[in-house]
């Protein structure tokens, strides 16, 4: 794909004395992992697409804590917290908008009591909410009738109680939106979550995410829809352990709308 | 010598209600080991939270089947026990059914043959429990915390259920005056003829056994709640009241390490100042928990609330997946743990006296607490607003800030943040090279 992504960062928007309607957190994974950088850039074509007006912090993003808050390291997470902060403070941020459930999360909810006050969107809901305005149309284009099923993650459902956004822009794509023995609420986690997806898994029978991958085969989809970048990569794992990975594919919302738009 | 039974029942009485005030004051000073969390805000959030968690049931019924039958056994079990307000009565005052005294026949007929209808369907409930604990063997009833006396009080709480309302509809159907009445014994009318060849005296005697069992029977199965799980009667009440009303996801930020940090990034900082008033204590002695007294109160009146169902463990994809993590453990570990600290400061005179056990590793081991996902899967099912996930971060705290005893792994991610402000080995430098790629 030739066409350039229309990147500006804070600094830029800062330099020309602007503000912009919203703040991007690409998150580590978004920005490092090459699965996950596939899908900072679809949602940026979204929002070029839309002409949001959005800004990356780039090069001052920094991590948010997650992953040493539930390991424990308050210490390290607060650090980042407060480096984050200050930086999200001196440029004003009123809102922000992220593809991984748990930076919007930390941001969300555990930002504040840090003096870091913000309203903070998962991805799916700004998706969805430029879809209300108008801004952004879909149609099925090649989804259209499609098997999808969506693996809730822990973060924007459970911890969030965010279940409805995702699956409503899957249905925007007049495909067929399946359910899981397990979703919404009672969704199972991937095995990612609480820094998981930083270490070997406990001595166990079962690795979590081939649990999870089988659970969404049982019901058959050729799409299996994920709204985190580690989910995402849990998913494809699990897709791959069970040597299916030529009949379902593992993609995240954002994937989903973006390439309906052949974008 | 007429009053002979009025004064043996009093005393009956006294002793039972006596021995459970007790534990109750047990109790509440087990609780208070746990250090202090405010939990005054949204005062009618909370009670909606109660009245429907609690009171309504609301989240038992997720689970249809287990649902409906506990909602059966909970309401009759609490209708039910109107009953015993008569037989205290009469037991006090030497008087018989009293009730008939105090209210028209067709009223007091009314309640009584609601009752017993109640006792009924109780007594098919509890049955079928019982099938589902033992012969049916439901894998969350079969884990392996739930041997020796878990799964024994959790056969126990049945039976006394079963014998509690058995006596009761015996005791109405032996009772020849209500009998007569024909009000109310719709249910005790069909057991009569099982005491068919019996005389009156005999029946009297029958009636007369019934009821004092029955109303001992109470008075020892109060007694028995503090060593239960069954104390979720009670606790699950002020357990739902102080349930965490934030966002699952939000874990609280500690107050001590704020300060510290505020103090390492603020370069006008004085490190020599006097601390303020009240700031000395509220740097706590250690980060985390490795026993009961670190984890706050609620977390231990959760513990005590634990039905020990394992709706949470059945839901953990730790769990399910054959990791040891269990979270219904989590809670199980707590409330022994707690119980045992609880006997040391009793036989010590009010003084807990080391001995040399701690919550970690005696009790849980950091192979169940690594395995945590944090998924909140336990957090959510569990019908009495119990927190199994609090307890593990707080100990995972423990692990890391005080004994820098996280695997290698997660010492390596956390590495990585300090230095690049990414759990992996990237430079920040180059967080935007997505956008040319
Ligand atoms: S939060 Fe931890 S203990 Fe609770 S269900 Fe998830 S993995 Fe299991
Ligand atoms: S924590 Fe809740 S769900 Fe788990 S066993 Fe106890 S009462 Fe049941």
């Amino acid at each position: 794909m030739s066409e350039v992504l229309k990147v500006p960062t804070m600094a830029e928007f800062m330099a020309q004395g602007k503000q912009p309607e919203v703040l991007f957190w690409v998150g580590c994974a978004g920005s490092f992992d090459d699965r996950a950088k596939k899908i900072t850039k679809a949602f940026v074509k979204l929002l070029n697409k839309a002409n949001v007006e959005f800004a990356v912090l780039g090069t001052e993003e920094s991590c948010t804590g997650d992953p040493a808050k539930r390991s424990g390291n308050e210490f390290l997470f607060q650090m980042q917290a407060v480096t984050n902060i200050e930086v999200l403070n001196a440029y004003e941020v009123k809102k922000i908008v992220t593809a991984c459930p748990h930076c919007f999360n930390t941001i969300k909810n555990e930002y504040p009591g840090l003096g870091g006050n913000y309203e903070v969107m998962h991805h799916t809901q700004f998706l969805k909410s430029l879809l209300d305005d108008g801004r952004l149309t879909v149609q099925g284009g090649q989804f259209k009738g499609k098997r999808i099923t969506f693996h809730d993650p822990c973060y924007l459902g459970r911890a969030n109680n965010v279940y409805e956004a995702p699956r409503e822009l899957i249905k925007k794509l007049e495909a067929e939106l399946v359910e899981m023995k397990n979703c919404r609420r009672n969704g199972l986690c991937c095995g990612a979550g609480g820094a998981q997806m930083f270490k070997e898994p406990e001595k166990g029978d079962k690795d979590v995410n081939v649990e999870r991958t089988e659970q969404a085969l049982d019901i058959k989809p050729e799409i299996i829809a994920a709204g985190c970048p580690f989910c995402n990569t849990m998913m494809t794992d699990g897709v791959k352990a069970k040597e299916k990975e030529n009949d379902v594919a593992v993609m995240d919302v954002a994937e989903l709308i973006a390439n309906a738009q052949d974008l | 010598m007429e009053y002979l039974s009025n004064i043996l029942f009093a005393l009956i009485l006294l002793l039972g209600v006596g021995y459970f005030t007790r534990n109750v004051k047990r109790l509440i000073r087990n609780i208070n080991l746990g250090q202090a969390v405010d939990v005054n805000d949204n005062k009618s959030e909370r009670w909606r939270n109660m009245v429907m968690i609690a009171l309504g049931q609301s989240k038992m019924v997720r689970r249809p089947i287990a649902g409906v039958l506990h909602v059966v056994v909970y309401i009759g079990f609490i209708i039910i026990n109107i009953e015993v307000l008569e037989i205290i009565l009469d037991g006090l005052f030497g008087t018989h059914r009293i009730g008939l005294k105090l209210l028209p026949l067709g009223v007091y007929g009314f309640l009584i043959g609601a009752f017993e209808v109640l006792a009924c369907l109780v007594f098919v409930s509890v049955i079928i429990f019982w099938i589902r604990r033992n012969v049916i063997k439901l894998a969350r009833f079969w884990k392996s915390e739930m041997t020796n006396w878990p799964k024994n009080d959790g056969n126990i709480i049945l039976y006394f259920e079963m014998v509690l309302m058995t006596l009761f509809l015996v005791m109405n159907a032996t009772d020849v005056h209500f009998q007569a009445l024909n009000s109310g014994n719709i249910v005790s009318q069909n057991i009569v003829p099982l005491f068919g060849s019996a005389s009156e005296g005999t029946l009297h005697i029958i009636e007369r056994s019934a009821w004092w069992l029955h109303i001992v029977g109470i008075l020892i199965f109060l007694n028995y709640l503090y060593f239960s799980k069954h104390l979720h009667i009670l606790l699950a009440f002020p357990n739902t009241y102080y349930g965490s009303l934030k966002p699952k996801g939000a874990f609280n930020n500690l107050d001590s390490v704020t300060n510290e940090v505020k103090m390492m990034m603020d370069p006008d900082a004085d490190p020599f100042a006097v601390p303020a008033e009240d700031a000395e204590d509220e740097v706590p002695a250690k980060f985390g928990a490795s026993d009961v007294q670190d984890l706050n109160w609620l977390q231990l009146l959760n513990a005590y609330t634990c039905t020990e169902c394992g709706r949470c463990t059945s839901e953990c994809p730790a769990n399910q997946t054959g990791k040891k993590l269990s979270p219904r453990k989590i809670m199980m570990d707590t409330r022994d743990r707690m119980e045992e600290v609880g006997k040391n400061i009793d036989a010590n005179n009010g003084e807990f006296k080391e001995d040399g056990k701690q919550l970690l590793d005696d009790y849980i081991t950091k192979e169940e607490l690594w395995a945590c996902t944090s998924c909140n899967a336990c957090v959510e099912t569990c019908p009495v607003s119990i927190d199994p996930l609090s307890i593990i971060l707080e100990m995972r705290r423990y692990l890391v800030m005080e004994q820098s005893a996280a695997p290698s792994e997660l010492n390596n991610m956390m590495t990585n943040i300090e230095n690049n402000g990414a759990p992996w080995p990237y430079n920040q430098m180059d967080r935007l090279n997505w956008k040319n790629e």
